[in-house]
């Protein structure tokens, strides 16, 4: 029977699935990182002199900034001049000239890449009703469903494209929620980022589907540095999609994504993700690394915003999508499966800022490791004095697979409140041999056990994704852990 | 449908069945008692295929095939059941969403379609019903938070929706009180038939008054050292192992 350590070897060994290169010609500029390439970045991005200086203010910060080293996480110093900061499908001029009205206009080779995935764009699209910006390499390609969108007031459009269209919007709220000397790789994005996604929904208006963004680093040995800005303004709501997947490549990608959502009074963001970059080789060789600044600010009263991620890919991942809790009643929600197999790293969680009163937060997180990857959840609460009333309730649950894999919990409480409630509680677990024989006896596979037993121990937030993204991750989740059994 | 020949295993290296033969007819309800250590849980964990119990010599022939040579999940799909004497629990997993997982994997085997969702839950209904169990059963976790009852009635559902060839009951009866002992005991009848068998694990012949066995056999030191009809469980509950063991 197949429990061995030896047989968990030899089924770990699965090849990335999603591992082949679209042939697309890249306009890419060549490596390095100084104030000219930030102006060229602008300048071939036709952005306002605000913007230009927004970045090189951003670029001067951070180069008096050091790489973090905090982080339960190894790997070999970076070299951010080895980097190329630009890449755009195609030429800039035919970007600009021609961007696609319509996905008849869209490279077939591109749409081939989405099929490749299993993502049918259009099929998504018209028939799940979703509207989705894609993101290929640094320049988005593809917009759906705006003008039904737009009727409701909603802006839903690649970052560029809202820097150009509503530079006033982005102006009043780019990094207000994650400001450019946040930390390294925020700075370093506020610098250089290439695009992203605009999200705006105005007062009362209630976004009638679900927003989705395809990610796809494409461009060998160029770092990805998207920008997201979601907008949502008293009493509306929004829940947005984000999925990735990558091709196989042997260098090291850096990915440095900032996520800024605001929510102001009575206003709800759920913002979800399937994240599956390359993770790498069985050594962990050249999978992506993922440091991305994640944050949302609950900054009216009674509003909310809901991170829900299942982190699959990457090979090192650092992320920790933050709520601060500014309004008062506002809530603060977050639902991970964070799983690695082979050498992947792992250190993500979450952070809680209770500012406002009676301030709620939920945390729900759930790590697997299998293989020889390390997994650390690292968390805060805090509780400022202001914060009268405020709630927090922590679960964290550790599933191992095998012997040669970790798992780590790093919880940071600081309450300054004493009428505040804080609860945390934590489980650490193996897939056990008599429940997998459990379920064989039963006439099961032992793959279909193992995805069966992993689907339940993740169920809590998998119950809090929409329902196609659910079953994307669930499918995501057998594939990635395919055979690896402890 | 079962016919063991001379088997021996061993766990961890340490000898456990040493020679153990035995032959169950279609539609045979087979009891196997014993005192403890005997080797009574160790025949069930062997005959579904558990990891770390070697089988160092001997046959084991289910419905002339080889059972030994299948892999655990091919002894479940070709109707070997087994029910736990300690059923785990996997938190998260729906009962039904196990049931029919199971029911399909077995279906998928015999070369059958998927089963209609709306007659599967009439089917898991009805089978409920027999067992007693409130239909929010279905959508607990399996196992999870049952009391030491409910599991065991919840083995035996399993076994009224999977219907197999062949039953292993390892001391189902053991932690249940009277009430539940009858439902229980209901359950296995409802499944007796002129093509299923069952082999029940027990200490106590209790069980044996609901459910009658057509052979009691006494396992001990990893061999059947006695077999008899009804009566030879009677005879034990009066007299103890000691006397047959020393017979033997």
């Amino acid at each position: 029977m197949a429990t061995s350590q030896s047989e968990v070897e030899k089924l770990v060994h699965r090849e990335y699935k999603h591992g082949f290169v679209t042939d697309i010609e890249q306009e890419t500029l060549p490596p390095g990182l100084d104030e000219g390439v930030i102006r060229t970045i602008s300048a071939f991005k036709g952005e306002p002199e605000f913007m230009r200086e927004w970045r090189l203010s951003a670029f001067r910060h951070w180069q008096t900034m050091s790489e973090p080293s905090w982080a339960h996480v190894s790997y070999p110093p970076l070299d951010f001049q080895s980097i190329s900061y630009y890449s755009a499908p195609k030429t800039r001029e035919q970007i600009e000239a021609e961007a696609p009205k319509s996905l008849d206009e869209v490279d077939p080779k591109l749409l081939e890449t989405y099929d490749k995935l299993g993502i049918p764009l259009h099929e998504r699209a018209r028939l799940a009703g979703v509207a989705v910006d894609a993101v290929f390499d640094s320049v988005s390609v593809a917009t759906t469903y705006k003008d039904k969108l737009s009727e409701h007031g909603i802006i839903f459009c690649s970052f560029s494209e809202a820097v150009r269209e509503h530079p006033e919007l982005v102006r009043k709220y780019l990094g207000t929620v994650v400001p450019p000397g946040d930390n390294f790789y925020a700075s370093l994005n506020s610098a250089v980022f290439s695009d992203g996604s605009f999200v705006f929904v105005p007062k009362g208006v209630r976004c009638p589907m679900e927003l989705s963004t395809y990610f796809r680093i494409n461009a060998s040995n160029t770092g990805q540095f998207e920008r997201t800005l979601i907008v949502a303004e008293e009493g509306a709501y929004v829940s947005y999609l984000e999925g990735c997947t990558a091709p196989m490549r042997d260098e090291n990608q850096l990915h440095a994504a900032v996520v800024e959502l605001v929510a102001l009074e009575g206003a709800e963001i759920k913002y979800s993700t399937v994240q599956n970059w390359y993770p790498g080789d069985e050594e962990g060789r050249g999978g992506i690394y993922n440091f991305v600044t994640k944050r949302g600010e609950c900054r009216g009263d009674n509003s909310k915003i809901a991170w829900t991620q299942v982190e699959a890919g990457s090979a090192i991942t650092w992320k920790y999508p933050s709520c601060v809790l500014k309004g008062d009643n506002s809530v603060g929600e977050f639902y991970s499966v964070a799983v690695g197999n082979n050498c992947q790293q792992i250190d993500s969680g979450t952070k809680m800022i209770h500012i406002g009163r009676n301030t709620r937060s939920t945390i729900i997180s759930k790590g697997i490791s299998a293989g020889r990857a390390n997994n650390a959840y690292r968390g805060l609460v805090k509780v400022l004095p202001t914060a009268k009333g405020a709630r927090n309730y922590t679960q964290c649950d550790s599933l191992l697979m095998g012997d040669q894999c970790g798992a780590h919990t790093y919880p940071y409480i600081e309450v300054r409140e004493p009428s505040a409630q804080v609860e945390h509680e934590a489980t650490t677990s193996k897939i056990g041999d008599d429940q997998i024989f459990y379920l064989l006896q039963r006439g099961l596979s032992e793959e279909d056990a193992v995805n069966m037993i992993v689907s339940g121990f993740c169920k809590e937030v998998f119950s809090e994704l929409p329902m196609e993204f659910a079953v994307e991750a669930q499918a995501l989740l057998a594939v990635t852990l395919e055979g690896a059994v402890g | 449908m079962l016919k063991i020949t001379d088997l021996h295993a061993e766990v961890d290296g340490k000898p456990i069945l040493k020679g153990l033969n035995l032959e169950v007819g279609s539609g045979e309800v087979h009891a196997i008692m014993g005192p403890n250590g005997s080797g009574k849980s160790t025949l069930c964990q062997v005959l579904a295929g558990r990891d770390g119990y070697q089988v160092t010599s001997g046959s084991v022939s289910f419905e002339g095939q080889d059972l030994l040579a299948m892999a655990p999940e091919i002894r479940a799909r070709e109707g070997l059941l087994l029910a736990f004497q300690y059923p785990v629990e996997i938190p998260g997993v729906k009962n039904v969403y196990l049931l029919k997982a199971a029911y399909n994997a077995q279906r998928e085997h015999r070369g059958e379609p998927e089963v209609d969702a709306f007659e599967f839950l009439q089917l898991l209904r009805e089978r409920t019903r027999i067992m007693k169990m409130d239909e929010s059963f279905l959508h607990r976790g399996v196992n999870e938070g049952f009391s030491g009852g409910e599991k065991k009635r919840n083995e035996i559902l399993q076994m009224l929706v999977l219907e197999p060839k062949l039953a292993l009951l390892d001391e189902t009866d053991s932690g249940l009180d009277i009430d539940a002992l009858k439902v229980v005991s209901e359950g296995v009848n409802t499944l007796r038939g002129e093509d299923r068998s069952v082999v029940l694990v027990t200490h106590y012949q209790r069980l044996l008054d609901h459910i009658v066995p057509d052979f009691v056999h006494v396992l001990s030191d990893g061999r059947i050292i006695k077999s008899g009809d009804k009566s030879l469980a009677l005879e034990l509950e009066a007299n103890g192992y000691q006397n047959v063991v020393e017979a033997a």
